[in-house]
């Protein structure tokens, strides 16, 4: 029924994070992050206790989501790339995978151009890690990586959740 | 689509407030921000018109505690409900785990009801989601009002798979907790079955 779980394991987070923190370091970056497209963060790398980042993501989430029906509107497939001019900092928005959006926000330390080259390699990257996530996560629905944590949730535990 | 993630132990899944225009569903997220402690919540965000009818969506992150070591986290969105913002409501439940319908018990918006009810099935079926199937609760809100239709009757209408239906009064809090509750037990259940 539902669309498969999107399931990260440590090793993968691992890959990301230092993708994402190289990025951030080539590109001169504040702050890079990695988000699902449902609007969720999964991972990030830089500046970011200055920014709230659940808002963020979901905020970014609705924004690519916006504009993806506006692409399908006008007949394109997608406009892969947006971007947001600032006074002082700017965003970076692009979709890494088909799934993840990622965000790149900058200052005048850097450039666009800067930002869209590293952004291009990174993304390449980031891609490769994505397709061994999306292989475990296939064989891990089957059993044979992760025993799932919740198989074994009791009615008792889903109640302490809300303090019962 | 939950979100695991086995790095920093965390599971995300997305909740979303369906329903006509003006039938509650902000006012059901709002009673949930202020009744839940600072630490378990965060930044209530609201894409709203002047007027303050949605005109995105609303979204609330929850944190609910743990659960066999695992930080359990519900993302709440409610949709626009006036019928011309279709294309957003789309967008919004992409990715869904559970939907809360929210009805509004006045006589003279069951035809409002029902319709949204179709709609809400049509979009679903859109993402490859089956309203048959997926965790849902049906809250009759506004239940506080002078013309409301009857709850046995309001079941017979809105009833689709004899979900767990809860009568509301979003504005004082009478049913939205229980609401909440028990369409996130069936998410968390559907994820032990998996
Ligand atoms: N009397 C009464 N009024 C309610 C109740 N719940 C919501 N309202 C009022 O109904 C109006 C609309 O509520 P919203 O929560 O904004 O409705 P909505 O479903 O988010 O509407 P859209 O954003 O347009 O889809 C507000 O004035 C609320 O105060 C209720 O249980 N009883
Ligand atoms: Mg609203």
């Amino acid at each position: 029924m539902c669309a498969a779980d999107f399931v990260l394991y440590e090793e993968e987070f691992k890959h990301l994070e230092e993708a994402l923190r190289r990025l951030r370091q080539e590109a001169n970056a504040k702050a890079v992050f990695l988000i699902d497209k449902n609007g969720q963060q999964i991972a990030s790398a830089g500046e970011t206790e200055q920014f709230d980042t659940t808002s963020l993501a979901s905020l970014t989430a609705g924004n690519v989501a916006a504009t993806d029906g506006l692409a399908k509107l006008i007949g394109e497939r997608e406009f892969s790339v947006l971007f947001h001019e600032g006074q002082q900092d700017h965003i970076h928005i692009s979709i890494v995978a088909k799934r993840a959006i990622l965000v790149v926000i900058f200052d005048d330390r850097s450039s666009l151009g800067l930002v869209r080259l590293r952004v291009k390699r990174a993304s390449v990257e980031l891609e490769k890690i994505f397709e061994v996530m999306m292989q475990k996560g296939e064989r891990g629905a089957q059993g044979s990586i992760h025993a799932s944590p919740f198989s074994e949730i009791t009615d008792d535990d889903i109640d302490a959740l809300f303090g019962e | 689509m939950t979100f695991i993630n086995y790095a920093s132990k965390e599971i995300n899944c997305k909740i979303v407030f369906y329903g006509p225009g003006l039938c509650g569903k902000t006012t059901n997220l709002q009673y949930i921000y202020n009744k839940t402690a600072p630490e378990s919540k965060g930044k209530m965000i609201s894409l709203a018109t002047e007027a303050d009818r949605t005109l995105f969506f609303d979204f609330l992150p929850l944190d609910l505690g743990s659960i066999r070591g695992f930080t359990t986290r519900f993302h709440l969105y409610t949709v626009p409900g006036q019928v011309f913002y279709d294309a957003s409501r789309k967008l919004i439940l992409k990715g869904v785990d559970g939907v809360v319908f929210v009805a509004d018990s006045q006589e003279e918006r069951m035809e409002a009801n029902i319709e949204s009810i179709r709609n809400l099935e049509q979009n679903l079926k859109e993402h490859g989601f089956d309203l048959a199937t997926i965790p849902y609760a049906l809250q009759f809100n506004k239940r506080d009002l002078p013309s409301v239709v009857p709850v046995e009757e309001m079941y017979r209408t809105l009833n689709y798979k004899r979900e767990p239906t809860f009568e509301a009064v979003a504005t004082t809090g009478v049913g939205v907790f229980d609401t909440l509750k028990s369409v996130a037990k069936q998410i968390l259940i559907e994820l032990k079955k998996r």
